[in-house]
C-alpha cells in the first residue's frame, strides 16, 4: 500500500529582517523546517509534537498547500499540494485551531450549507455526515445560533464538523484543544478518536496537550528546530529517554537524616533505582526507577527497615519525558 | 481497502463536478453562494449597512461637486469646456465606483493576512482570489454605481453626442474597460502585502489616487506626470481618450483620433498583469503563527 503523506527533505526558510540601528537593517535567513522525512500510510493517526516555535504549524502549512517549501518535496493523497491545490483540498480537512472555516456573522447550520456548495458534496452525502456529527458532537443545541456568539467549544465543534462533510481522506487539526475546557476536550478528543477508529480517514494533528496523543495517537513524531527528532510509538519514546516509574512511600517514623542515611538504612539501592527526593520530615520518601527495574523488591526491602503507612506507584508522565526532550535538545544546539 | 474506496468516491465526484462544469453557471455556484451569504452577513448590520450605502453615494457625489466648483473659478480647463470635462468625469468615476464595488474590499487582503485567515481561504478547493472577492463584495457599494450610471446620462446628453452604432458600443464599454484597470491596479497594489504585511494605504496611492487622476483632463498635468500616469499606468485611456474619441475632438497632446479604443487592449494587458503579480505573490505567502 502507498503512502498518503510522504515528505522528503522537507524544508522551509523565512527571510527576517531585524533593526540593527537607527535605519539600517540586517537581513537573516531562519529556517523553520529544516529537512523533514516522513511517510505517513492510510488510516494512521500521528500526533506531532514540538515547543513553540519548533515547525508545527509550518509543515502542516506545507501539507496542505498554504505555504510553499523552500526545498524538499512533499505529497499528500499522491498530490503535490501547492501545485495542485483545490484538488487536494476535497481531499483533505483542515482544523486550525486558530483559524476559523465559519462565517462569523451567520449560524452555524449555514456555514455548513455553504460548504456543501464550496466542496460539491451532493446533498444526501452531505446530511448523512452532518446527522452523523450531530449525534456524536452535540451540535443541535446551537446549529441556529450565529458564529460568533459561540462558545469556544461550541465553535471547534463546529469546525471539526466542517472539516469532516466532504469526507476527507486526511484530516489536520493544528491544535484542536487549545483553549478548550476539560468537556469539550473531551468531547473532542472522543469524537476524534471514533473518526480514527474507523480507519477511513488519517488523522495528522499538533498539539501541546500531550494528553491528546496519549489518547488518540499510535504513533508520535517530535519534532525541535525544524528537525525530527523522535518517530515512533509513545513506548518507544518512554524507552529512548528513559522514563521513570517513581515509587512513593511515607513511613511512620524517619529512617534517616539525608539521602546517604536512608540508603545505607536500606542496605544500599538496587541498580536502575534512585532517591529521588525526601521530604523536610524524612518521612516521605520518592525512587525513581528505570525500565526493568523491580518495584516490588524496593517496596519489600523499605518495609523491612521500617513501618510504611502508604504507598503509591506512579507510571511515567509524557509531559515529563517530553520537557526533558526540549531541554536537552535547546542545551545540544547552538 | 477503504482509503482507495474514499478516494474513488471523490474521483467521481469530481468527474461530476467537472462535467457540470460545462455549463458556466456550475462552476461560479459556489462563489455565488458565498456571496449571498456575505449580503446576507451584512445585512444582520442594519444601520451599518445603510449608513455605508448614503455615505458611499455622497462620495461620488462630491467627486462630481469638485469639477462644478472648479468651473465656478474657470470657463475653460486645459483647453475644454465645463461640458467636456464633466463628461470625462462622469466616465471616470464610473468605472471606478464599478472596480470599487467588485475587488475594492481587496485592499482588505492585509487584514486578511494578518489574521490568518487567508490559510482558511487557502485549504478550500477554490481560487483565491475569486473567494475574496465573494466573501468580501461590498454590495453596499452598488448604489454608487447606479449613480455613477445616472451622471453618465445626464453627461452624455450635456455634450450633445452623435449616437451612432460606435458611440453606443463604446459608452458601454468604456466603464468596463476603465473598471478592469482599476481592478487590476487594485489588485496589484494589494498583492504588496504579501510581501509587505504592514503595507498600510501604500494602495490607495494608486487607487484613489488613480481615480482623483482620471478625474480631469489630462491636459491639465505637466509633461512629467502625463507620461508617469497617464500613459504608463494607462489612465489617459480609462476617460480622457475615450471622451475625445466619442467626442470627435483631436487630442492635443497628439495621438490619433482612435485612441479612445486603446482602453479594451491596455485593460486586458492590466488585467494579465496583474494576474501575473497575483500569483507570484501567492506563493510568497508566508503566513502568520500558528
Amino acid at each position: 500500500m502507498t503512502a498518503i503523506i510522504e515528505a522528503h527533505g522537507l524544508r522551509k526558510d523565512f527571510t527576517v529582517s531585524e533593526k540593527a540601528g537607527r535605519l539600517r537593517r540586517i537581513r537573516r535567513t531562519v529556517a523553520a523546517v529544516d529537512g523533514i522525512d516522513l511517510v505517513i500510510e492510510p488510516g494512521e493517526m500521528v500526533g506531532y509534537i514540538g515547543p513553540n516555535g519548533a515547525g508545527k504549524s509550518t509543515t502542516l502549512k506545507m501539507m496542505t498547500g498554504v505555504l510553499t517549501p523552500s526545498g524538499g518535496s512533499v505529497t499528500v493523497c499522491g498530490l503535490r499540494p501547492v501545485a495542485q491545490r483545490t484538488r487536494l483540498a476535497r481531499r483533505i480537512g483542515v482544523v486550525f485551531g486558530q483559524r476559523s472555516q465559519l462565517w462569523w456573522d451567520l449560524p452555524l447550520r449555514d456555514s455548513f450549507d455553504l460548504l456543501r456548495h464550496v466542496y460539491r458534496v451532493p446533498a444526501a452525502d452531505h446530511a448523512a455526515r452532518l446527522a452523523e456529527c450531530r449525534s456524536l458532537l452535540g451540535l443541535d443545541e446551537f446549529e441556529a445560533t450565529p458564529v460568533r456568539q459561540l462558545s469556544l467549544g461550541q465553535r471547534m465543534r463546529g469546525e471539526i464538523t466542517a472539516a469532516l462533510l466532504h469526507r476527507p481522506a486526511v484530516l489536520f487539526l493544528d491544535e484542536p484543544t487549545i483553549g478548550l475546557d476539560v468537556v469539550s476536550k473531551q468531547a473532542v478528543r472522543g469524537f476524534l478518536a471514533s473518526i480514527g477508529a474507523r480507519g477511513d480517514t488519517t488523522l495528522v494533528l499538533t498539539t501541546h496537550d500531550l494528553a491528546d496523543i496519549e489518547r488518540l495517537c499510535e504513533r508520535l513524531v517530535v519534532i525541535d528546530h525544524g528537525h525530527v527528532v523522535h518517530d515512533g510509538t509513545l513506548a518507544e519514546l518512554h524507552a529512548r529517554y528513559q522514563s521513570r516509574r517513581r515509587v512513593v512511600v511515607d513511613l511512620d517514623a524517619p529512617i534517616g537524616a539525608d539521602h546517604h542515611a536512608i540508603a545505607a538504612a536500606l542496605g544500599g539501592l538496587a541498580d536502575g533505582v534512585t532517591l529521588d527526593v525526601v521530604s523536610p520530615d524524612g518521612q516521605r520518601l520518592e525512587f525513581g526507577l528505570q525500565d526493568g527495574a523491580n518495584a516490588g523488591a524496593l517496596v519489600a526491602c523499605v518495609a523491612s527497615v521500617a513501618s510504611l503507612r502508604d504507598l503509591s506507584v506512579i507510571e511515567p508522565d509524557i509531559e515529563d519525558v517530553v520537557a526533558r526532550l526540549y531541554q536537552r535538545r535547546s542545551a545540544g544546539s547552538p | 481497502m477503504n482509503i482507495d474506496w474514499s478516494c474513488r468516491v471523490v474521483e467521481a465526484a469530481e468527474l461530476a463536478a467537472t462535467r457540470g462544469a460545462g455549463t458556466r453557471g456550475e462552476r461560479f455556484r459556489p462563489y455565488q453562494r458565498i456571496l449571498r451569504a456575505q449580503v446576507r452577513a451584512q445585512l444582520s448590520y442594519r444601520t451599518s449597512f445603510w449608513i455605508d450605502a448614503v455615505s458611499g453615494m455622497t462620495f461620488t457625489a462630491m467627486d462630481l461637486v469638485t469639477v462644478l466648483v472648479l468651473f465656478n473659478v474657470t470657463s475653460v480647463l486645459g483647453g475644454f469646456a465645463f461640458r467636456d470635462a464633466f463628461f470625462m468625469s462622469a466616465i471616470a468615476s464610473l468605472s471606478f465606483s464599478l472596480a470599487d464595488v467588485i475587488v475594492g474590499s481587496i485592499e482588505q487582503l492585509r487584514l486578511i493576512i494578518r489574521s490568518g485567515q487567508l490559510d482558511s481561504l487557502l485549504v478550500r478547493p477554490l481560487s483565491l482570489l475569486p473567494q475574496l472577492v465573494s466573501i468580501d463584495m461590498q454590495t453596499r457599494r452598488v448604489g454608487r454605481v447606479l449613480e455613477g450610471v445616472a451622471v453618465l446620462g445626464v453627461a452624455a446628453g450635456l455634450v450633445h453626442l452623435r449616437w451612432s452604432a460606435q458611440t453606443v458600443a463604446m459608452i458601454i464599454l468604456t466603464p468596463i474597460a476603465g473598471a478592469a484597470l482599476f481592478a487590476a491596479i487594485f489588485v496589484m497594489t494589494a498583492t504588496v502585502a504579501f510581501w509587505w504585511i504592514d503595507s498600510g494605504e501604500f494602495g490607495s496611492g494608486f487607487t484613489y489616487g488613480g481615480r482623483d487622476f482620471t478625474n480631469y483632463p489630462m491636459t491639465v498635468y505637466g509633461q512629467f506626470f502625463r507620461r508617469v500616469f497617464a500613459i504608463g499606468l494607462g489612465f489617459a485611456f480609462i476617460a480622457y481618450y475615450p471622451a475625445l474619441t466619442m467626442l470627435g475632438r483631436a487630442d492635443p497632446l497628439g495621438l490619433p483620433d482612435w485612441a479612445g479604443w486603446l482602453s479594451i487592449p491596455i485593460a486586458a494587458l492590466a488585467c494579465g498583469a496583474a494576474g501575473f503579480v497575483w500569483r507570484t505573490g501567492v506563493r510568497h505567502y508566508r503566513s502568520t503563527g500558528s
